[in-house]
């Protein structure tokens, strides 16, 4: 309320301009002296030991920061927090504002403190604050450029980072600070790949930029044989046609063959172009731009057509993105112009458009002209020269004369349909056909001394200065064309001389030159007329071209040189004009930036390199497999739910096993084996059709290539192999019978590693072997009848699955923490098979680490009801404290705590995380004693007859 | 990247104004002003100006102006999408996006940005998370607010930002679990002077309104999926289910989204509801004419059609029109030249008709532009593709959510000039 009386006190007031004063200095006007008041307090509220207030101190410090408000008297209070006390504070929400606040004071003092600040929240734990310290390296950069060689190391480290959440803003940050250090992208590439899908959008933007960039100077041009083709002279037939003829394609590539290696796309190219394809369905027009630039400068020819559809896409979206789009669309359509003609029509120009998206639809319309379909843009055309808009009108008649430079066939058609336009009642209309016309005609002026004659006829009418002045030089250019009326245009016009605009004034001097030269007779008095009016003329440009021109063409005595070749100069043939599109050449400049679409260097801008010559070594991009021991130290800390990218079962990371350390850097091995990623396997699947295709006639090279590529794959295969099942001695059940499953076999065990997308659900490790002589295909399972509140994340389909080979994947389920079977359905691409998972009461718990005394603590809440007692007669093998701790955790998925007087083990249900308590209580001589406390009793109850009987038996 | 914001409303005054790393002087407006003063209408402004030190780049929404100012180079549309996106931040917090409403509410208004951008990259965008630090503001909270100073600012912290799902906040809880989905689908269609569809394609949305608590894991399933064309999807949505089986799987943002939009392409399924028989001629003297505007039913599938209104863009040299309508109420507006018929209800029994004489300024030559015609119309429970969900499902949470689809029809444009009508209207 109070701001808006400020508003209209001030608009009232003293501001003279009319507009209100507090916008100068936005953090002086009265609507803030709320915060003015409060600014004392900022001090305490940092001291204070309250989150809350902490953290809206800062925040309300940002906002004063941001409005240009001179902070520095709270300088000392919020550094002694923000370098000693709030970096280091437990919730990462309070570290990440504080160094928001630090990096945003613009104070060269605290560059140290800054560098330190940003160092330490870059190794935090948690990926917010991690995210904040990457947005903070390009501030502290623009602060003091001398840091770079130090930011760049926290850009090296942030770049290895493998959540989603920081990949985005450590890419801007490394756009922003050392774009050219190609070299830091190398390992980190196909990570960045692989998370791409997951990274929230604005990153995916930066990301797809970058990598753009990168894979410019890192792989081969995948047009290379057509571009070689091209120079020969072949690009009529490029142009032309979109659709390729089979057999003439692969003529072509033959015969590149033989000039050239083949050429073989590298899977880390492969892998950019079909992780960035789903990226066409965002509804953010800038992802859907940045993808399709990509494919544009990246992609194979036959492939770079599923861009259109979606940029089609954008041109319904609000205006503004439509002029981009349109900007972007007319430099494709010059080099690539058969893939948009199928959506010709979505080009077609409506009255409600904007002048601008008309204009430039129409530039896209005239690329998009071909003999094919010239006759129906004509027509669509014709209605558009109706429009009220008069630019509009204008810049079709242009685009109609385009279409007649290039097109052969239809320039008389529209030579005859402008000639009518010069008879339209609007001048403007007129005046424009006029000059158009002029172009059209230079072209083959002999045939058309009529239309010059019908034009010599219009300076009555038409003022249009433009118009006349080419009405002028048609005249005067092909005067022997129209040996009688010349001379009588020429007559009028110097009636009129005086009256003319500047540009008609110098084509009446050029038509009474060139008159003069061809027809002296009839013209000779006339000229000098027309000379000596132009000899006063006020302007000087007219009075200096008056002079020359005499001198030329006028014999005197002491005339030059040069009138001996007055007739060589003036009727020189000229040549014609070629129409051009203002987007020819446009696409050096990366599409998609403003670069391009104001067609000149922007700040900062980096120049889209040219495709090497050879392919720099593939094998930088390598990663070594990471030890599975590095991914479990990370789970161990507080915060790990966010490291993962949970949300991504489309991509990369499919079992929960392979976290996104495994998921990036054993991609390729992954999808050969089939082993725990199936998703890859969708995508390489096809991949490998298309290589095969691109290769139809394989040499031996290549197939000795393909089997050393094997043995890699198959080398790489194990350790992943490895961390799949941390220990051997796994027990397997039974999921489809061999014969049941004709052929196909699949057993399940309880990996006991936790389930990484959803900490709530057990991880189930399943096997698949297929002994049938055939290969099995789409692999997967689906929900059948799920008990209630059941939950299943399925494992990404396998595609193929080799007949002899076996795979192995992970899937989640929730078993709501009992033991009632998950009912599933087994598909493969011809059946389905009813299955169903039985949890042993074990494995619905995982283990929980806690002390003696935290373990006797919990013990004594869960006393009465929740404890269940057994006594037991141990066997003579099974008395040792060894064997008995090896049986106790078989049977459940517990821990034993540690230097335990008894032997105690501790556990937490998967789903509701009760606590589970065994303890078994061993005497020198008579029965054992084996105690269980838990919250759920039917667990307790189940869990003591599974342990009696492991311990017993 | 985005350097600066400035807002301005449509008579060019600067209103509002935000920087995110130095301050730059307003100044760098006036290269957009003389681009404003050159452009006929506020839509013809080009979006990309360039001046000597900075690029301006602006769009034009709700008759303001968002300008940003960027220093380097930086992809247009990013910037563009993220202003669009402010002024749907806006239109969510506030109900609308005017100066009136962002005046009230600057200190909302300058916390959003805050949080929307970091040094000029964009920071959260999500409505979702932005409401669980910044609360939209209610009257009551104005008024305690200014009595007592505080901000609009959480108490408690927020974690939506932490959270690897950006859009869905966490904790959410509701006693009633409802999701809708609300299908609204628009015909763009060009039909030629006789009548005759040249070429129409459907643009239709999928709006979501989700009130389920805890983390809800959506699956919706249509009948017949293969007449999507083409499709873009809201973040949420896994693009690989899509591809795969044509099934929409989602976790929800909460509350109400844009699920998905999407394009049919189908010349011959494309059923065109109400025709209009126009008959505009005006007299050879050139002193006045005479209009005859009768609307109909054509393939409604039995549908009533409501709210239609008719406008017709005069050509200017027509002064004032006396008429009659059979029914709805008809006004013209001499300083646009528009003539807007509003019918309401169609009767397939009584066509409404709209007829009388149309006087022209004297002297004027006889327009020659047969006017055209933009058709606005709505009609209930009909998607005009024919699509039909099919299932919602859950997985991940216990309840029973309340499901509803519903098939709106929005009112749109629909268009016939002279020779080519451009169609556009939803149904």
């Amino acid at each position: 309320m109070s701001a808006s009386s400020a508003f209209s006190d001030e608009k009232g007031g003293s501001s003279s301009v009319g507009e209100p004063e507090y916008g100068h200095d936005p953090a002086s006007g009265g609507i803030f002296s709320s915060d003015y008041k409060r600014h004392d307090d900022l001090k305490e509220m940092l001291d204070s030991n309250k989150d809350s207030l902490k953290l809206e101190a800062m925040k309300r410090i940002v906002a004063m920061i941001a409005r240009g408000k001179n902070t520095s008297d709270l300088f000392p209070a919020v550094v002694k927090n923000v370098a000693c006390k709030n970096i280091e504070d437990p919730n990462q929400l309070i570290r990440a504002s504080a160094l928001r606040v630090l990096s945003s004071i613009r104070v060269t003092i605290i560059v140290p403190i800054m560098m330190l600040a940003i160092k330490e929240a870059a190794s935090d734990m948690s990926p917010y604050v991690r995210k904040t310290a990457a947005h903070a390296i390009p501030k502290l950069y623009s602060l003091d450029p001398e840091q770079k060689d130090q930011l760049i190391e926290v850009i090296e480290k942030l770049l290895a980072d493998k959540t989603t959440l920081v990949a985005g803003s450590v890419v801007m940050a490394f756009e922003e600070v050392c774009p050219e250090r190609i070299d830091l992208i190398h390992k980190n590439y196909r990570k960045l790949c692989n998370l791409l899908v997951d990274v929230e959008e604005w990153g995916q933007v930066v990301i797809i930029n970058m990598l753009t960039r990168y894979a410019r100077t890192q792989f081969l041009n995948p047009n290379l044989n057509e571009c070689l083709l091209e120079e020969g002279g072949e690009s009529t037939f490029y142009g032309s046609d979109a659709d390729q003829d089979e057999d003439e394609d692969e003529d072509k590539k033959d015969e590149a063959l033989s000039k050239r290696k083949p050429y073989v796309m590298d899977p880390d190219h492969r892998l950019l172009l079909r992780n960035t394809k789903p990226l066409l369905q965002s509804r953010n027009a800038a992802v859907v731009m940045a993808v399709a630039q990509l494919y544009f400068h990246l992609a194979p020819k036959a492939e770079v057509g599923v861009i259109a559809k979606a940029l089609v896409r954008l041109l319904r979206s609000h205006s503004e993105v439509q002029y981009v789009v349109l900007q972007n669309v007319a430099t494709m359509t010059i080099k690539r112009r058969g893939m948009f003609e199928p959506y010709l029509k979505s080009f077609y120009i409506r009255s409600t458009d904007p002048t601008q998206i008309k204009v430039l639809k129409l530039e896209v319309l005239t690329n998009l002209a071909s003999e094919t379909n010239i006759s129906t843009i004509l027509r669509e055309f014709q209605t558009y020269i109706k429009s009220m808009d008069k630019d509009f009108v204008a810049a079709t008649i242009q685009a109609i004369g385009r279409c007649a430079t290039h097109i052969g066939e239809v320039r008389d058609t529209c030579l005859n349909g402008l000639v009518q336009l010069l008879s339209n009642r609007d001048e403007l209309v007129v005046a424009e056909s006029v000059v158009v016309i002029k172009k059209l005609l230079q072209m083959q002026p002999e045939k058309h001394s009529d239309i010059i004659k019908h034009m010599a006829k219009l300076t009555d009418n038409i003022q249009v200065p433009m118009a006349r002045a080419s009405i002028l030089w048609l005249i005067g250019e092909y005067c022997e064309h129209v040996p009688k009326i010349a001379p009588d245009v020429l007559r009028k016009m110097a009636k009129t001389f005086t009256n003319e605009e500047d540009i008609v004034k110098l084509q009446i001097i050029n038509l009474a030159a060139k008159l003069y030269l061809t027809n002296s007779k009839q013209t000779k008095l006339l000229t000098q007329y027309v000379l000596n009016l132009a000899k006063y003329d006020q302007n000087y440009d007219i009075r200096d071209r008056a002079r020359f021109i005499r001198q030329l063409i006028v014999p005197t005595d002491k005339c030059g040189a040069l009138s001996k070749y007055a007739k060589k100069l003036i009727l020189a043939l000229k040549p014609a004009p070629i129409l051009e599109s203002p987007f020819k050449d446009r696409d050096h400049f990366q599409l998609g930036s403003l670069s391009h679409l104001l067609n000149t260097k922007a700040g900062g801008y980096q120049e889209l390199p040219d495709w090497p010559q050879d392919a720099p070594d593939p094998s930088v991009r390598n990663v070594e497999v990471p030890e599975w021991t590095k991914c479990s130290s990370r789970e161990k800390r507080k915060e790990k739910k966010v490291e993962k990218p949970f949300y991504s079962d489309s991509e990369g990371e499919s079992g929960p096993t392979e976290s996104a350390d495994s998921g990036n850097s054993t991609f390729y091995s992954d999808s050969a084996s089939s082993s725990a990623s199936g998703s890859e396997q969708s995508g390489s699947g096809s991949e490998e059709s298309e290589e095969s295709e691109e290769r139809s006639d394989s040499d031996e090279e290549e197939e000795e290539e393909e089997e050393e590529a094997k043995k890699r794959k198959t080398q790489k295969k194990e350790p992943i192999e490895a961390t799949i099942s941390p220990s051997g001695s796994l027990k397997s059940y039974e999921l489809l019978h061999r014969i049941t499953g004709e052929g196909l076999w699949v057993e399940y065990c309880f990996s006991r590693q936790p389930f990484l997308p959803d900490p709530h659900m057990v991880a189930v490790q399943i096997q698949f072997t297929n002994s049938a002589a055939t290969e099995a295909k789409s692999l997967r399972l689906e929900e059948a009848k799920l008990q209630s509140g059941m939950r299943v994340k399925e494992f990404p389909e396998i595609e193929v699955l080799p007949a002899g080979e076996s795979a192995t994947v992970v899937m989640g389920v929730d078993f709501c923490d009992s033991t009632q079977a998950a009912n599933l359905q087994l598909c493969t691409h011809s059946r389905k098979f009813f299955v169903s998972i039985q949890p042993p009461v074990g494995e619905l718990m995982t283990p929980s680490f806690m002390t003696e005394n935290e373990f006797k603590k919990e013990q004594g809440q869960l006393m009465g009801m929740n404890e269940i007692t057994e006594k037991m007669q141990l066997p003579e093998r099974c008395q040792n404290e060894h064997a008995i701790v090896q049986r106790v955790i078989a049977a459940a998925n517990l821990s034993r705590v540690p230097c335990g007087s008894d032997k105690e083990f501790a556990g937490r249900t998967v789903t509701s995380g009760s606590l589970v308590l065994v303890t078994v209580a061993t005497k020198e001589s008579g029965p054992s004693q084996l105690t269980i406390n838990c919250e759920k009793m039917v667990i307790g109850t189940m869990l003591v007859k599974d342990i009696l009987l492991a311990l017993t038996q | 990247m985005i350097h600066s914001l400035f807002l301005i409303n449509h008579s060019g005054d600067i209103f509002l104004e935000k920087h995110w790393k130095s301050v730059i002087g307003r100044s760098v407006c006036d290269y957009f002003f003389e681009a404003k003063e050159k452009a006929a209408e506020p839509e013809d402004v080009p979006p990309v100006l360039q001046t000597p030190h900075h690029y301006l780049i602006s769009i034009y929404r709700d008759r303001l102006f968002f300008l940003s100012v960027i220093q380097t180079e930086a992809p247009p549309l990013f910037v563009i999408e993220f202003l669009h996106r402010v002024v749907e931040t806006f239109q969510d917090y506030f109900g609308e996006c005017s100066e009136t409403v962002i005046k009230d509410n600057v200190v909302t208004v300058y916390e959003l940005l805050e949080e929307m951008l970091d040094n000029g990259f964009p920071l959260a965008t999500e409505s979702n998370i932005l409401k669980e630090m910044i609360r939209p503001p209610t009257i009551l909270r104005t008024m305690v607010n200014t009595l007592t100073g505080t901000s609009n600012f959480e108490e408690r912290l927020p974690s939506g930002q932490l959270s690897t799902i950006p859009w869905r906040r966490s904790g959410v809880k509701y006693t009633n679990n409802e999701a809708y989905f609300d299908v609204i689908e628009e015909i763009d269609a060009i039909v030629d002077k006789s009548g005759t569809t040249v070429c129409a394609e459907i643009q239709g949305v999928i709006e979501a309104c989700v009130k389920l608590t805890g983390m809800p894991d959506l699956t919706l399933s249509f009948m017949n999926p293969r007449l999507l064309d083409d499709v873009s999807f809201h973040p949420c949505v896994r693009f690989k289910r899509w591809e795969a089986e044509r099934v929409l799987s989602f976790i929800p943002p909460d509350g109400n989204f844009t699920l998905m939009s999407y394009h049919v392409n189908a010349q011959n399924l494309v059923a065109i509801p109400v025709y209009v028989k126009q008959n505009i001629s005006f007299f050879e003297s050139g002193s006045g004419g005479r209009l005859d505007l009768t609307a109909g039913p054509k393939q409604t599938m039995g549908k009533t059609v409501e709210g239609l209104v008719i406008t017709v863009h005069m050509p200017k040299a027509v002064l004032s029109a006396s008429l009659t309508a059979t029914q709805g109420s008809y006004t013209y507006d001499p300083a646009t030249k528009v003539l807007v018929w509003d019918i309401g209800r169609l009767n397939p029994q009584k066509l409404p008709n709209l007829r009388g004489s149309l006087s022209l300024q004297a002297g004027a030559p006889k327009p020659e532009d047969n006017p055209s015609i933009n058709i606005a119309l709505k009609i209930q429970q009909l998607a005009i593709s024919g699509l039909k969900v099919n299932r919602l499902d859950m997985y991940g949470e216990k309840y029973k959510p309340f499901k509803g689809v519903k098939y709106v029809t929005k009112a749109g444009k629909f268009q016939r000039p002279a020779c080519v009508a451009i169609s556009h209207f939803s149904t």
